[in-house]
Parts: structure tokens; C-alpha cells; sequence
């Protein structure tokens, strides 16, 4: 969707500040919610790609709240949709009725290192993939309402391909519980002064990974 | 500098205390309603309580794996696993290499508990060229070799502005490049996950992979920074 969270390219935010000897956490509610995050998602209540479609659908005034505070929006919003909660339990912070069946009897503290590891997102291709290093490709110029990973300021664009990741889960899919579809991964690289204009950067090189279903032959 | 801060991505700075976990959190009392201390709790932490106690109540996690979780990324997981990583391709050519051509592989000794996700790539910086990592749509971030990302890089400032002024982003964090550096920007919309090499320091020769490692910076594995140098402050 073209979302409030599609930032590339926009203006107004103003500088970056960082901060000296940050710690992991500002407050202890925010590593409670990360921790209750990544639970959900080790339980299987919603995967990666419906997590991020969860932010993103969020009204933008929310979007645009600190980070933490988005994710508990969306906290809120998911454990109700997958059915894990209901909204007058979340009201009574406490739980009102047996909760839904999970593998394992739930969470345990034995599965916390498995949690610590990224997944593997890599699938069997069923076709040969259709670019190759060094092809030039143009990204396509959609619109999709629903969840996809294709920024728009790539959107229209002509790249070349400058790596090969196998073919991976889809997110596109994914992200709207319609299955892993898994597509041909590849990261693309546009000139700067092709995404910004002739005020762009000439030194400048912007990459994405973009799915095979978002490429054009240039 | 502005009093106002567009950027509202960050933490709110009036609020929340960094409390100890030890002594506040719930986790021991999942049934227990908080009455000793209703007014010490902002309705942002009230609402966080809710979540976790129901999560605990049903069954869906025991308390102490939520301690664990988050002990793991404040103690286990962070930028010391990059560090080393960086420091052993200054030192060793072979591993170099190895670390370019298939990241999650040869970076998985340094991982915590022996691994790091699938789908890492290492890029590194060289005369001519500065990389730097960002993800535009998110907050996509190689959690396994730097940790959890800082409040900057999630920022809507450094999101919106990575990939169009880099320049004028890593003068925000006081880095001057030569106009003739190439700057490759890699924006995270995938699974991959991007870690910079930053250039080895000069005046270091003959110095312990340990000590290089205490040079290399978080920042200078996100692109955003280079790596210290000997004599203190960015080389």
C-alpha cells in the first residue's frame, strides 16, 4: 500500500540525532513489548511479513508515533485479528477465557535461543529465474492496496541486477496470509541521479531487493 | 538547533525512567493487579502489562522466557559480534574472503550460540567507495551481528534521507567523505541483511584482533560512522 511507511525520498523529518552511549532499552515497558513480540511471532500467531502489514495499516498519526509505541498498537490490533485475544480482555488486562491451542504448551524459556536466530527464507524454486547479474531491469510502475516490499521511489526505474538470493518467501504474499508463494530475489541497483534527477548525487547508488514479480526487463 | 523535533520516532523524553528489571516487572505475579504502585506506571505501561499478562495467563509464554528474551539482546546480542567479525577480516585475507562471499557462513562462529540468520551480506569500504545500510519501510537491521538497532536508525529522518542525501546524513554524525567516494546505499526491503566492513585505521599494523575490534563502532558497520582510529575519535 502506499503507505505513510514508505519514507524513502521524503523531505521534513529533519536531521538525524544520535545518541551517545544509547542503551538497548529507554524503558523496561519496551524490551517487555519486544520480548512479547517475538513470542508471538515464534508461536506462530502472525508471521514477519503480516507483522510489518500490521504497522503499516495503522492510521498515520499512529504510524507516526516513537517506535515501541507503534509496535503496541499493532500489539493490540494482532493478538485480537489472529484470534489470540479478545478486545474486552485487553481492556481488563487480563485474560478472560481459555486462550487458543499453541504448539509445544507455549513459549519456553528452552525456546528463547531459537528466537535469537533469524529464520531462513529461502524456498525450492520451481522455475529458472528470470534475470541474471548484470541485466538491466525496470521496476514496475504498481499500486498494490495490500502489503509489498517495492519502495516508490524505485518505482518506474531502471537498475541493474548486482546480486542473486535464490528464491525466497514472497512477502507480498505472505503479509496477506495468502501463502509463501516464494519468488526469485534480487538486489538492484539504481544511479542515483535516476531516482533524484540531475540534483541527485552523482557519486550516489541506491539498492533494493526486489522480487522477481516487481521486475520488467529494461 | 530546534526546539521541535519533527522527528517524533524517537523515545518520549519525559516519562520513562529506565526501571530495573529485577524489582519492576510482573512477571512473578501474572494474576496480581499492580495495586501497590498504580501511580508509578504510565498508561503506556500499563497497556504493555495487559498484553503480558494475558499472554502469560493463557499460556502462551512462561514468564521467565520474556526475562530471557530481553537479557539476551541487552547482555548477548549486540555490536561486540560485529566487531569481531570486522576485526578478523582486517587481520585475516582468507576469512575475508570468505565473509564476502557468503556472510551468514562465515560469520556463524561469532554469532551468539554459534550462528547468525541466513541471508547476511558483508560490503565493504574502500578507497573509492562508502557503504551505508538503511531500511526505508522499516526498521530492517542485522539483529543477529549488531543487536537491536538504535533509536536513530528507525528514525523517519534517517529512513526519508539515506537513500537520497547520504552525504548530508553522514554530516549529521560529523563524517566528510572526499566528493569522489562512490556512495552505495543498500535499503533493506528483503530478508538480506547488510553489514559494513569500514576501512581498517591506519597506524594499527600489528595490532590484536582484539584490539581492532575495540575500534570498530557500531555506527561504522551501519555505513554511518568509520572505524575509530588508534589515537581516538574517527579515523
Amino acid at each position: 500500500m502506499n503507505g505513510i511507511h514508505d519514507m524513502g525520498g521524503m523531505d521534513g523529518f529533519g536531521p538525524v540525532r544520535p545518541e551517545v552511549d544509547e542503551p538497548v532499552f529507554h524503558a523496561a515497558w519496551e524490551g517487555d513489548l519486544m520480548a512479547i513480540t517475538r513470542v508471538m511471532g515464534a508461536i506462530g500467531a502472525w508471521n514477519i511479513d503480516q507483522g510489518r502489514y500490521g504497522i503499516e495499516v495503522l492510521p498515520p498519526n499512529l504510524y507516526l508515533l516513537p517506535y515501541y509505541e507503534r509496535w503496541l498498537e499493532r500489539f493490540e490490533r494482532a493478538i485480537v485479528q489472529y484470534g489470540y485475544a479478545d478486545a474486552d480482555e485487553i481492556a481488563a488486562g487480563r485474560s478472560l477465557r481459555p486462550g487458543k491451542t499453541v504448539p509445544h504448551g507455549g513459549f519456553r524459556v528452552a525456546d528463547v535461543v531459537r528466537v535469537s536466530c533469524r529464520g531462513n527464507f529461502t524456498r525450492q524454486a520451481t522455475a529458472a529465474a528470470r534475470f541474471a547479474l548484470g541485466d538491466r531491469v525496470v521496476a514496475k510502475n504498481v499500486h498494490p492496496r495490500g502489503h509489498t516490499r517495492l519502495p516508490r521511489y524505485v518505482r518506474g526505474k531502471a537498475g541493474t541486477v548486482v546480486r542473486l538470493h535464490g528464491c525466497q518467501v514472497f512477502a507480498d504474499s505472505a503479509g496477506m496470509g495468502q501463502g509463501e508463494n516464494p519468488q526469485f530475489l534480487y538486489t538492484v541497483q539504481f544511479d542515483g541521479q535516476d531516482l533524484w534527477g540531475p540534483d541527485g548525487d552523482p557519486m550516489l547508488k541506491v539498492s533494493v531487493e526486489a522480487f522477481e514479480p516487481y521486475l520488467d526487463p529494461a | 538547533m530546534a526546539e521541535h523535533d519533527p522527528d517524533q520516532s524517537g523515545h518520549h523524553h519525559h516519562d520513562h525512567a529506565h526501571h530495573d528489571h529485577a524489582h519492576d516487572h510482573p512477571h512473578g505475579h501474572p494474576h496480581g493487579h499492580h495495586h501497590d504502585e498504580p501511580s508509578a506506571l504510565s498508561e503506556t505501561e500499563l497497556r504493555v502489562r495487559a498484553l503480558q499478562t494475558i499472554l502469560i495467563e493463557k499460556g502462551y509464554v512462561e514468564p521467565a522466557a520474556l526475562d530471557a528474551i530481553v537479557e539476551t539482546y541487552e547482555t548477548k546480542i549486540g555490536p561486540h559480534i560485529g566487531a569481531q567479525i570486522v576485526a578478523r577480516a582486517w587481520t585475516d585475507p582468507a576469512f575475508k574472503a570468505a565473509l564476502l562471499s557468503d556472510a551468514s557462513k562465515a560469520a556463524a562462529p561469532f554469532g551468539y550460540r554459534g550462528a547468525v540468520g541466513d541471508h547476511l551480506v558483508a560490503v565493504e569500504n574502500t578507497d573509492g567507495t562508502h557503504n551505508m545500510v538503511v531500511c526505508t519501510l522499516c526498521s530492517c537491521y542485522p539483529w543477529d551481528v549488531l543487536g537491536l538497532p538504535p533509536v536513530w536508525y528507525k528514525s523517519f529522518a534517517y529512513r526519508s534521507r539515506a537513500v537520497k542525501e547520504p552525504r548530508a546524513v553522514l554530516a549529521d554524525f560529523g563524517v566528510t567523505l572526499p566528493e569522489n567516494t562512490e556512495i552505495n546505499v543498500w535499503d533493506s526491503t528483503a530478508e538480506v541483511r547488510y553489514i559494513v566492513i569500514p576501512s581498517r585505521p591506519a597506524g594499527t599494523e600489528g595490532w590484536s584482533e582484539q584490539q581492532l575490534a575495540a575500534l570498530v563502532t557500531r555506527d561504522s558497520m551501519i555505513g554511518t560512522g568509520l572505524a575509530a582510529s588508534p589515537a581516538g575519535g574517527a579515523a
